[in-house]
């Protein structure tokens, strides 16, 4: 029987300009945000350009847009190789990424008008919450019912790490979120005081990490291994990682609450597993840097490789910061100031936008019919643009929060303080032109990376790509569920 | 051992419905062992003497301060810690915010906590600030709001909050809904916010003595 079936690449291509245009669009207003910071009077008193309004386009623009774009389009893109089948349902794919796009846009759009429920990296309101949901659990479907006809029995690791994030994001997105309707741009959460703090921060803390996190490693351990074009340094290493990275994650969210009003035990339970996760986390850094071991060469002349190898070291960099940030007196100089900021940042432009940047020069030239991307330098160039922007970024802000946090605490010989809280703000306004400038080096490279997709998509663009046939392999005897038969 | 025990995990590796209930599972465990005895313990939170839910005005101020963002840059928790209690009053407990929906404990300060700043400053330099922050705190970085001055407060919206409220818990009477919208009309948005944050803080009596910590061997300055 002649093998007639394809791979479904057209939606992956979808998502992959998503994650391209969305990059762009939401670093851009992080960058005119870091501006306003330096220089207050670009809010223009204009309501929809102040800061407080715009920061949600900012956050919700580059974790749910692009990162969002990036692991959809990915999880399509992965689940199919890993299972050597075509999607599934492929009108139901072409609604996730539609349905994703009317989300991002009608989010986008509102939050700055003020029609917001004012929950952090969850500001959409309740009609959109709604649309999330009806989105979210179509990708759940699409994705496992491909897995249900995969015809390599044994599913690849990175497919847990998806299938957990769509699972947990679902569960994170629908406790959260819940809210009774007053009018149509308005709702008050069910809950209040301390115990919406401490469901606002299990979601939080646990949105980093089953969709900044667990769907990033999903996506590490199919690119990094298939980069490095050796297999996993230790596929039970990975197994073991994740049952501890997924349980683990879970407990530690209330160690953003620490010294506050919430109960006591809470606090030191998250304390306790943030300083457990550290394990997990760091497993599955030197898991993914030692797929490297024998072809370190690789990581001199591909560009992707350096991306993927600086994401895992700024990966492992950054969750040992949060473990050191989750205990008592470390969190109480850092937190409220700049160096969660720096946290947040070398987590996302070190981590989740270097892991993802690697895997998209990985992942586009296959999806668009290319040998290579278009332009070889112009990837070394964004490396290096996005690596100086990234430690700009994140050595200004460290040195702010730092200094804040001892200003804060400073007190004369006579037991007051010894600074007014503005005396903290003129202090660090030099970080804060820093970390512009450090943002706008990381939009540039965003943008050189737009033109090098725009131009490698070419053929894409003029329709002459031929599809991929899925290589079919023999059917074990006896084999539970029985292979399906190809499709037209 | 090993060969034999991994048997039963390979049933795993390869069942995709057993593999994703089992990982719904781990994934609950711990929300549920945090969240639940908290949500049984805030049915005990008592709130504080004077606490009541906010007026038709404050709320409506509320209501304005989540929408501009201020919980961005501003934090409403005095953590028990000496520095905060001196430079912000006394620290915050979980009866302070009961009745806040959503939460205003903040994860950032760019400028100054606002848990207790009712009263420390006069109406007529919290409205002055907020339409020009510049000119009362010339190296501020805070976004001027000289649009709210020019907008009123929705009488009929504000009734129909506090039905909502209600109908979530909060103990609003009949005349409370009643008088909401006689309470809000005339005002302009930059007053229902003023009166917001000048009820900040104000109603709760100073419950530690003297602002001091209980855990003020933490964090203490040096």
């Amino acid at each position: 029987m002649p093998n007639t079936e394809t791979y479904n690449d057209q939606v992956v291509r979808l998502f992959l300009l998503g994650a391209a245009v969305w990059g762009v669009v939401g670093m851009a207003i992080g960058v005119y945000l870091a501006a306003e910071l330096a220089w207050p009077m670009l809010n223009f008193d204009v309501s929809w350009l102040s800061f407080g309004r715009l920061r949600p386009d900012h956050t919700f623009g580059v974790i749910f847009a692009f990162g969002g774009s990036a692991l959809m389009g990915t999880c399509y893109y992965v689940v199919q190789r890993t299972g050597h089948t075509r999607l599934a349902l492929p009108r139901l794919a072409n609604f996730t990424f539609w349905g994703w796009q009317l989300v991002i846009v009608l989010a986008m759009v509102t939050m700055p008008l003020g029609i917001t429920q004012g929950k952090e990296y969850a500001e959409p309101e309740w009609f959109i919450d709604l649309l999330v949901a009806v989105v979210w659990v179509s990708f759940g479907v699409v994705f496992f019912a491909t897995l249900a006809r995969r015809r390599i029995r044994h599913i690849y690791v990175a497919n847990w790490y998806y299938g957990a994030f769509i699972i947990a994001v679902a569960l994170l997105h629908i406790v959260n979120n819940l809210a009774v309707p007053v009018s149509m741009f308005k709702s008050y959460t069910v809950y209040s005081g301390s115990v919406d703090a401490m469901v606002q921060w299990w979601y939080g803390h646990n949105a980093v990490a089953f969709f900044l996190t667990a769907g990033f490693l999903g996506m590490m351990y199919y690119f990094v291994p298939r980069q490095a074009q050796q297999p996993l340094w230790s596929y039970r290493f990975s197994i073991v990682n994740f049952w501890a990275l997924i349980s683990v994650y879970m407990w530690a969210g209330s160690h953003h609450l620490l010294y506050t009003a919430l109960p006591d035990w809470v606090q030191s339970i998250g304390t306790a597993f943030s300083l457990i996760l550290l394990m997990p986390s760091w497993g599955s850094a030197a898991n993914g840097l030692l797929t490297f071991n024998g072809s370190w060469h690789r990581v001199k002349t591909d560009p992707a490789a350096k991306f993927m190898v600086l994401a895992l070291v700024f990966y492992a960099a950054s969750t040992f910061e949060g473990s050191m940030m989750a205990i008592k007196t470390v969190n109480s100089l850092s937190h409220y100031t700049d160096w969660t900021i720096a946290h947040v940042h070398s987590g996302s432009i070190g981590w989740v936008a270097m892991i993802t940047i690697g895997s998209l020069y990985a992942m586009a030239p296959r999806a668009l019919g290319q040998p290579a991307m278009y332009s070889h330098r112009a990837m070394e160039l964004h490396f290096w643009m996005h690596t100086a922007g990234l430690l700009l970024y994140v050595v200004a802000m460290w040195a702010a929060g730092v200094a804040e946090g001892l200003m804060w605490r400073a007190t004369n010989a006579d037991g007051s303080l010894t600074y007014a809280f503005i005396d903290s703000l003129i202090a660090i306004k030099p970080f804060y032109v820093i970390r512009w400038f450090g943002g706008v080096l990381v939009l540039a490279g965003m943008v050189v990376m737009a033109w090098n997709l725009w131009h490698t998509a070419a053929d894409a663009r003029a329709h002459l790509i031929k599809p991929i046939p899925v290589p079919i392999p023999d059917p074990v005897a006896h084999q539970v569920p029985a292979p399906l038969p190809a499709l037209a | 051992m090993a060969r034999g025990g991994y048997r039963y995990f390979e049933a795993i590796e390869k069942n995709a419905g057993l593999l994703a209930v089992l990982t719904a599972i781990m994934v609950s465990i711990g929300g549920l062992a945090e969240i639940t005895p908290i949500f049984i313990q805030a049915n005990k939170v008592v709130p504080a003497a004077g606490v009541k839910p906010y007026d038709a005005l404050r709320l409506a101020g509320k209501d304005i301060y989540v929408r501009e963002g201020c919980y961005l840059c501003h934090s409403q928790m005095i953590r028990a810690l000496r520095a905060e209690t001196q430079r912000y009053g006394p620290y915050s407990i979980a009866s302070d915010s009961v009745y806040d929906r959503p939460f205003q404990w903040g994860s950032k300060r760019t400028g100054p906590d606002l848990a207790r700043i009712g009263g420390k400053y006069s109406d007529d330099w919290q409205r002055l600030h907020l339409k020009d922050p510049r000119a009362v705190v010339p190296e501020s970085n805070m976004p001027g709001y000289p649009w709210l001055s020019k907008t009123m407060v929705d009488p009929s919206e504000v009734e129909q909050k506090m039905r909502t409220l209600r109908f979530l818990g909060d103990p609003y009477t009949d005349a409370d809904i009643a008088g909401a919208r006689a309470a809000v009309s005339g005002h302009t948005e930059i007053g229902a916010l003023v009166a917001y944050l000048q009820g900040l803080g104000v109603e709760t009596p100073a419950t530690p003595i003297s602002g001091e910590a209980p855990d003020s061997d933490q964090g203490k300055s040096p």
